[in-house]
């Protein structure tokens, strides 16, 4: 036979299928799982999830010791590109196609779209990086865990601590989509129950929107003292970096970013950023366990520090792993029977310490409000936060009672 | 306090200066597709992505090279521009006889490139470049609190669309390429060496857009989605201006930016609508666009 390119490729494709099907007697070749991290890869929220997700993803497979187990666990991903309607698509395909666990998923849109794939197919779904209250309340399902944070969490504890410190008069700047509209109204809540007034609201097109100055100028005008930013990922940079230049916060006001990563303070830079207030159920260097987990992974995402949605890929898929292991792998083809497990024991990962799933889906841990660090005091890459309040896990999420979600039985 | 349809006066007069800026880069990044569609036929759909390249240019100029803002307004747009020179002479010329879309496909597939390229280095939050201080800091103007810097964008944007307009239009160099685009046979047969001078005014079309990356970087975050944000906005001025009209490009540009700025204060959720409104409603009234001539 003549060796030409096209046959040594076709040879080397071949075998590299070989390889693939479970025809060699495998370790434990019933031990097999995949795992599909769904999420943004390109958009405005790829670096608050995307390829860093991934790297948490695998982290834990490591840490669970997956291979010295006889677990054969692959990892697929998939660029849901901030569309529902792909992010479903590509739920249905890979529930259809044998995936067992979809995680991550940042945008709300997206996110509640799979939440009810994962649903019609008893498939099991970890949402670790969407704000929506709602996959826990009226959206909830047996299928479904909410990791990481939500919108009560970020407007009670950013929002609360605001107005504690005297911020009374609210000017909103919202992302108009399901996550902004309920971030704005949660936080318009707690605003009022404290005693506080909402000024003025403007609710800019996403995800197309660049400038702000706009909207920055309505608030000014608005006589406001807080400026409410109800939005996410870039949006929440390029609000924040125009804010400056407008001189907002010169002229008395404050500034209420609502959901800031440590990927956004990355980019907005310190000398813009130092000095604001901000929520994460996670930081790098909080303590001696998220700093092992950080220089476990930091090979896998060595641009990208890993920040709470991250974090929650990390916790979310070894709980998952040690449930399965409870459970069995051919139990765990059922998404129910799979979250039920995870349910009933505690969790306990080097990334958010021992922690607990409620009867809603909605994982129990504490919230940290942060303080930005001014540019002199931070002296290693990525050393942002310093911890100002710790909100308890009971007290940071919504009392299940007034969730509405129909799991719960009254 | 005076008000108009329910708004304070100052806001509205706020919100003009507002639209003139961001007309500002609407208008610079509209002149150069104008200029390259109106002599070379080619649709660039790498504009936007060529922007995105001169904001970062700047950045990396001050990062690796210790460059500033100063030195990059001249650099920047002269590295970009030999980028686009290298495009060009490579790539763009081998497709100047093929049908138009060919180019659309070409020049879409380069931003594509650019753009996946610039994520995976700098990640999709980007980086941050801050305006030199001679230009930081913010004027009380009565009615609105303007920073020093986006006065200094009008005022640029306004000079080198001036400039630009004066060079095509006025000039014995301008005079030459608008007969070269018309007829390049007859103009070869007077000595002037044709591909040569499409080359460049490719070149300086591509040099324009990233001068205003250089313009934006202080203003926007760094990021590789920049150029993509906006050139849709971009292409829907160059239609209403009329395709390959400069002056069309320019007004146009200014006008939309000023429409954008109004419907942010009276309806918000409308103002990534409106410019293609208008567009719409500008086809229909007159399908060339409103100072351009149908071929």
């Amino acid at each position: 036979m003549k060796i030409t390119r096209r046959s040594v490729l076709g040879t080397a494709a071949a075998a590299a299928a070989a390889g693939a099907l479970p025809s060699q007697p495998a370790r434990a070749a019933n031990k097999k799982l995949t795992i599909g991290v769904c999420s943004d890869f390109s958009g405005p929220y790829s670096d608050i999830g995307g390829e860093t997700s991934v790297a948490c993803v695998r982290q834990a497979l490591q840490d669970f010791g997956a291979a010295n187990k006889g677990y054969d666990i692959t990892v697929i991903q998939g660029d849901h590109q901030n569309k529902p309607d792909v992010g479903a698509g590509l739920a249905r395909q890979w529930f259809d196609n044998g995936v067992d666990l979809l995680i991550d998923v940042p945008n709300s849109a997206v996110a509640l779209a799979i939440a009810g794939v994962a649903a019609e197919k008893n498939k099991t779904y970890i949402n670790s990086n969407a704000g929506t209250t709602l996959l826990t309340g009226a959206k909830c399902n047996a299928q479904t865990i909410h990791w990481t944070y939500d919108t009560y969490m970020l407007a009670h504890s950013t929002g609360g601590a605001m107005v504690a410190a005297g911020g009374k008069k609210w000017f909103f700047i919202t992302a108009n989509y399901a996550f902004g509209q309920l971030l704005r109204d949660q936080t318009s809540a707690v605003v009022k129950a404290a005693g506080g007034t909402v000024v003025g609201d403007v609710d800019y097109p996403f995800p197309q929107t660049t400038d702000f100055s706009s909207y920055l100028v309505q608030a000014q005008s608005a006589g406001a003292n807080v400026l409410g930013l109800a939005n996410a990922g870039k949006d929440t940079v390029n609000s924040i970096k125009q804010a400056h230049q407008f001189g907002i916060t010169q002229s008395g006001m404050t500034i209420a970013g609502l959901l800031i990563f440590l990927n956004d303070i990355h980019g907005i830079g310190l000398e813009t950023a130092q000095g604001l207030v901000l929520t994460e159920s996670f930081y790098w260097n909080l303590n001696e366990r998220t700093r092992a987990f950080t220089k476990r992974v930091l090979p896998k995402t060595p641009a990208n520090y890993p920040s709470m949605g991250h974090a929650g890929c990390y916790s979310g898929t070894m709980h998952f792993l040690k449930a399965v292991d409870k459970i069995g792998v051919d139990a765990a083809a059922s998404g129910a029977a799979v979250v039920t497990q995870m349910k009933s024991m505690p969790t306990d990962d080097d990334a958010f310490g021992h922690c607990s799933i409620r009867e809603d889906g909605r994982f129990m841990c504490p919230s940290f409000l942060f303080r930005v660090k001014k540019p002199g005091q931070s002296s290693i890459p990525w050393d942002y936060y310093d911890l100002v309040h710790t909100t308890p896990a009971d007290q940071t999420f919504q009392p299940m009672a007034t969730e509405g979600c129909p799991l719960v039985k009254a | 306090m005076l008000m108009i349809f329910g708004k304070p006066l100052p806001l509205l007069f706020g919100q003009l200066l507002l639209g003139i800026i961001n007309g500002s880069f609407y208008a610079m990044l509209s002149m150069g597709l104008a200029i390259i569609f109106g002599l070379l036929r080619i649709i660039n759909f790498a504009h936007g992505a060529l922007f995105m390249v001169g904001a970062f240019v700047t950045w990396g100029l001050l990062t690796y090279l210790s460059l500033d803002f100063w030195w990059a307004l001249f650099l920047a747009p002269v590295i970009v521009g030999a980028f686009g020179l290298l495009l060009e002479r490579t790539l763009i010329r081998r497709i100047y006889k093929l049908d138009i879309l060919y180019g659309l496909l070409l020049t879409f597939g380069l931003a594509l490139i650019l753009q996946g390229g610039f994520t995976n280095y700098f990640g999709s939050s980007g980086v941050s470049y801050n305006a030199p201080d001679a230009l930081s800091g913010v004027v009380n103007l009565g009615f609105m609190y303007l920073p020093v810097y986006r006065g200094f964008v009008i005022f640029a944007a306004i000079l080198v669309c001036g400039a630009t307009w004066f060079l095509i239009e006025k000039t014995r160099l301008g005079a030459l390429l608008r007969a070269a685009t018309a007829n390049p046979g007859l103009v070869q047969s007077f000595g002037v060496n044709v591909p040569r001078l499409i080359a460049l005014t490719f070149a300086f079309g591509v040099g324009l857009a990233g001068l205003a990356g250089v313009l934006a970087a202080p203003l926007y975050s760094v990021n590789p989605n920049m150029g993509s944000d906006l050139i849709n906005t971009v292409f829907a001025v160059v239609v209403i201006g009329g395709m390959g009209s400069i002056g069309g490009a320019i007004l146009s540009g200014f006008a939309l930016g000023i429409i954008e700025g109004f419907t942010d204060v009276f309806y918000p959720p409308g103002s990534a609508v409106v410019v293609f409104v208008v567009m719409a409603i500008v086809l229909l009234a007159r399908p060339a666009g409103l100072f351009g001539k149908l071929a």
